[in-house]
């Protein structure tokens, strides 16, 4: 049976991180977090990795395989050249656990921020689907972080202090624009969410798992409506009129 | 003496899935403190996985739909063992909840003339679930989230609780550890709601994650509460079969729904030949009949015809593909064809997103143009603690349950759908019951130190020993017996000499060791979470072999028929001076009016 050889790091915030390497059998259409499975199952008990779906539907297993930002249940071992040693690391914007856990915890912090859908009252619940296809891209995000993991705000610079990161303009992107909600988040977005921070580099889009449009479809969107807001009131206040009818 | 913080709510909610949310909300809606923990990270329950819908008869695509046909419905799934009185709470209510989560910012799809959409699913007459594509759960989870965050509610995630801990008769709290960093916590909480989901990780093929390890049905067990109907063991009959790694991952039943069809590799639709006598008058006679069914679900038009054969319920559809497999008439991976692949790609892809990309990502089959393989897979546990079913107290004063690790509400069978559904009903229920019976006790709870010493000194003990048995190696052995003696055909010797070596397995855990520290340590975390395994599999195992026909979930390969004598009782486990007791307790009778239901005149399928 073919082998594959996984450089998989290990180590705690007070001791320092190495990199240990495992030979793993390779079946059929198997994925990395199977070959992490393995090494827990028969290896070494001790290697901690967060998953839950084993079907890219929950976002837990994220990690940095040979670099790229992935989701590990969703990569495939047969990617890799025979004899290739394969690189997995934990996501480097947020602070490490243990081996390839990492303190996600921003990320609810800022989920907290995010005043919530606020319907009309005299709403009628009746909308198109049409209507909703964008809420619904939105929607779709599964909160592995990765795209939080790449974006240079984020990861190089470290602006967690005054950037909430692709994902939380995705989620916000999705309550302005549920065709009932009549709240307005976009003052918040620019003065805290620091949405004029993000340049556009699609960096996120690229490793959304999920093909959210994250940068066209939801920051630019969001970016328009900053414009608005401060240079043409009349269009922000002629929108607002209009949603949540 | 155990080291451990504190940590003082009036309700304490262990799960944080749909049931778990909902209850939380709930609670805190009515005015009383609470906490909310659970074993993942917040938002990767179960729940998010729920692809196909929730049921609540809205009525918005088929108008005859109403609380009563789902109800009896249920009711026929369930094999009649259903307790009478979650199925009707159930069905009067989850149309409510289902608006309820509509007016939180769930996004459902939606019918032309813009109200939520609904589609078929196995076992229910009309088009009744809600959903949005082939992801509904993670909608519902994001919401009851999203919900939660504003309320108030304090989370503790990637926590673990191992033991509830008592004042006398009465709950007084839990204590766990955390994930990170294996530190002890005391939560000291006036009620405990139980939503902690299912026990697949048992078997060897199964659509659970880790986390199913059968923890509340154990917890509940130690504590003094009774599991009911746990011989009834969801086998879903569409889980993947091929790749090897991706073995038991589920194929949601909205594939079924959206009209796709089961062949053997004669390329015969062999579920015409599975349906039951009692239902065979519900569904399509031959294949013309059904595709007249598909043809109008595509226009979204009305139809005489009746619903294709792959739309009977789990239970039946499971066992015919194992029977097929078994008589040599799978596919060359040892399952069965589900095809799709016959209508319009792009209907496809916009309304099974998430198959699609799970069989191109993982297997390679692009199911707009190939059909599936298929096969059982261990789904769902009917069976669980035994509640009231108005306030979902169990029988320990201050001990409540909702969702999957609760009993009664599915009978012998659960219909797709009616899951996600029973969280939302029954975990408000809980809720509010947990809320109202805190704000009237009035005594602090004293918990003692013998008790959280025991705890801490069951959790310390794998981590002293040297030399025994891994936790994982355990784990394997006994899903395999699992699979091989209490699977989807059962018989009286198999069970028993399962039971034996389940006997055999509890010895082996005490010598399980670990190496390392507590340090996010999943093979330590291993070692404690086997010990619920094995209760709940010793639960199914006497369960089963205690039931002597075949009813829904249960086949029996020596008791072949349904016995209507055994539609009386319920099988009720329970600890007894450290063992397990098995009693068979009477179903509550359904009242006459109810009962009346199940006579009415059988309208036209649509
Ligand atoms: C792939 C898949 C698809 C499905 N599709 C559908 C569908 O379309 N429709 C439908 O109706 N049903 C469906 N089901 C079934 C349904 O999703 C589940 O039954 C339901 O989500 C269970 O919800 P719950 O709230 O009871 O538990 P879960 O959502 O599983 O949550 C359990 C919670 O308890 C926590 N927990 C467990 N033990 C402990 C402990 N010891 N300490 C602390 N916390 C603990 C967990 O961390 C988790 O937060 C599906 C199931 C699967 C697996
Ligand atoms: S597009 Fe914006 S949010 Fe996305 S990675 Fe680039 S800077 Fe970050
Ligand atoms: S937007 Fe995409 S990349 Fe970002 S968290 Fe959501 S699913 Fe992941
Ligand atoms: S395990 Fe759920 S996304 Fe990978």
């Amino acid at each position: 049976m073919r082998e594959a050889i996984l450089k998989v790091f290990r180590g705690t915030p007070v001791e320092a991180g190495k990199f240990i390497t495992y030979k793993v059998p390779v079946e059929e259409g198997m994925v990395v977090l199977d070959a992490i499975h393995y090494i827990q199952g028969y290896l070494d008990p001790e290697l901690s990795v967060r998953w839950n779906c084993k079907a890219a539907k929950c976002g837990s297993c994220s990690a940095e395989v040979n670099g790229d930002p992935s989701l590990m249940c969703k990569t495939r071992m047969d990617q890799f050249a025979e004899g290739e040693e394969i690189t997995i690391e934990p996501i480097k914007t947020f602070p490490l656990i243990k081996d390839l856990v990492t303190d996600v915890s921003f990320n609810y912090e800022v989920n907290k921020q995010i005043p919530p859908f606020c319907p009309a009252d005299d709403a009628t619940w009746i909308f198109k689907q049409e209507d909703i296809d964008r809420v619904q891209e939105f929607r779709k995000c599964i909160e592995c972080f990765l795209c939080q993991d790449v974006c240079h705000v984020l990861r190089d610079h470290e602006r967690k202090d005054a950037f909430w990161g692709p994902r939380f303009f995705v989620r916000s992107a999705g309550v302005e624009m549920h065709p009932l909600d009549c709240g307005n988040r976009i003052p918040l977005l620019e003065e805290q969410g620091g949405l004029g921070f993000c340049n556009i580099t699609k960096c996120c889009t690229e490793v959304c798992p999920e093909e959210i449009h994250i940068t066209d479809n939801a920051i630019i969107a969001l970016k328009e409506r900053v414009v608005d807001e401060y240079h043409d009131p009349l269009a922000a206040l002629l929108r607002r009129v209009f949603k949540g009818k | 003496m155990a080291n451990y913080e504190i940590h003082e709510y009036d309700v304490l909610v262990v799960g944080a899935g749909g049931a778990g949310l909902r209850a939380a909300i709930e609670a805190s809606a009515q005015g009383v403190s609470v906490a909310l923990v659970c074993k993942s990270l917040l938002g990767k329950a179960h729940t998010v996985m729920a692809e196909g819908g929730i049921a609540a008869a809205l009525s918005n695509v088929d108008q005859q739909d109403n609380w009563e046909t789902h109800f009896c419905d249920t009711i026929s799934g369930g094999k009649h063992l259903n307790n009478w009185r979650m199925a009707q709470l159930h069905a009067q209510e989850s149309p409510e909840r289902v608006r309820e989560l509509e007016r939180w910012g769930a996004v459902f799809d939606r019918t032309s003339d813009g109200q939520i959409l609904q589609r078929a699913f196995g076992g229910h007459k009309w088009k009744r679930l809600c959903h949005v594509g082939d992801r509904t759960g993670l909608e519902m989870i994001r919401t009851l989230q999203d919900r939660g965050v504003h309320q108030g509610i304090s989370v503790y995630m990637e926590c673990t609780i191992t033991r509830l801990l008592k004042d006398g008769e009465k709950i007084a709290g839990a204590f766990g550890y955390f994930r990170q960093d294996g530190r002890y916590v005391v939560f000291k909480a006036k009620a405990v709601v139980l939503a902690t989901g299912g026990a697949g990780r048992s078997y060897p093929v199964t659509s659970n994650s880790w986390e199913y390890t059968g923890d509340g049905h154990a917890l509940a067990y130690e504590a003094g509460a009774d599991l009911i109907d746990m011989e009834f063991v969801q086998f879903h009959p569409t889980g993947m079969v091929w790749p090897p790694g991706v073995r038991g991952l589920l194929v949601t039943e909205g594939v079924r729904g959206e009209g796709g069809l089961l062949r053997n590799n004669a390329g015969e639709r062999f579920m015409f030949r599975y349906l039951p006598e009692s239902t065979r008058k519900d569904y399509a006679e031959n294949e013309e009949e059904s595709k007249r069914w598909v043809d109008a679900v595509l226009k979204g038009a009305k139809t005489e015809a009746r619903r294709p054969p792959e739309l009977s319920t789990r239970d039946n559809v499971a066992r015919a593909i194992y029977l097929e497999v078994k008589e040599g008439k799978g596919t060359p991976h040892g399952g069965v064809f589900l095809d799709i692949s016959y209508l319009n790609s792009e209907r496809v892809k916009k309304k099974l997103p998430s198959m699609y990309q799970q069989f191109k990502d993982l297997a390679d089959v692009d199911i707009t143009k190939q059909p599936m393989e298929v096969g059982p897979t261990m789904h769902y546990m009917m069976g669980g603690v035994r509640v009231d079913a108005d306030t979902a107290a169990t029988r320990v004063p201050g001990l409540f349950a909702a969702g999957e690790v609760s009993g009664g509400m599915h009978g012998a069978n659960r219909l797709g759908g009616n899951s996600l559904s029973d969280l939302i009903v029954f975990g408000r229920r809980a809720g509010a019951g947990a809320a109202e019976y805190a704000a009237g006790q009035e005594d602090r709870l004293q918990v003692s130190e013998d008790q959280i010493n025991a705890a801490a000194e069951e959790l310390e003990a794998p981590l002293t020993k040297k030399g025994g048995s891994s936790p994982y190696e355990l784990q394997r052995s006994l899903q395999e017996i699992m699979g091989e003696h209490v699977g989807i055909f059962r018989e009286d010797a198999v069970l028993a000499a399962g039971i034996a070596k389940l006997e055999e397995i509890k010895e082996e855990l005490k010598t399980v060791s670990i190496s390392g520290s507590k340090l996010y340590n999943p093979g330590w975390h291993l070692c404690r979470d086997l010990k619920n395994m094995i209760i709940c599999s010793e639960a199914i195992a006497r369960s089963a072999l205690a039931r002597t026909e075949s009813r829904g979930a249960h086949s029996r390969l020596d008791y072949p028929d349904t016995d209507p004598e055994q539609a009386k009782f319920n099988i009720a486990i329970s600890r007894l001076d450290g063992v397990m007791k098995l009693e068979k307790t009477p179903r509550p009778e359904m009242p006459a009016d109810l009962k009346k239901l199940f006579e009415k005149k059988e309208q036209t399928n649509a």
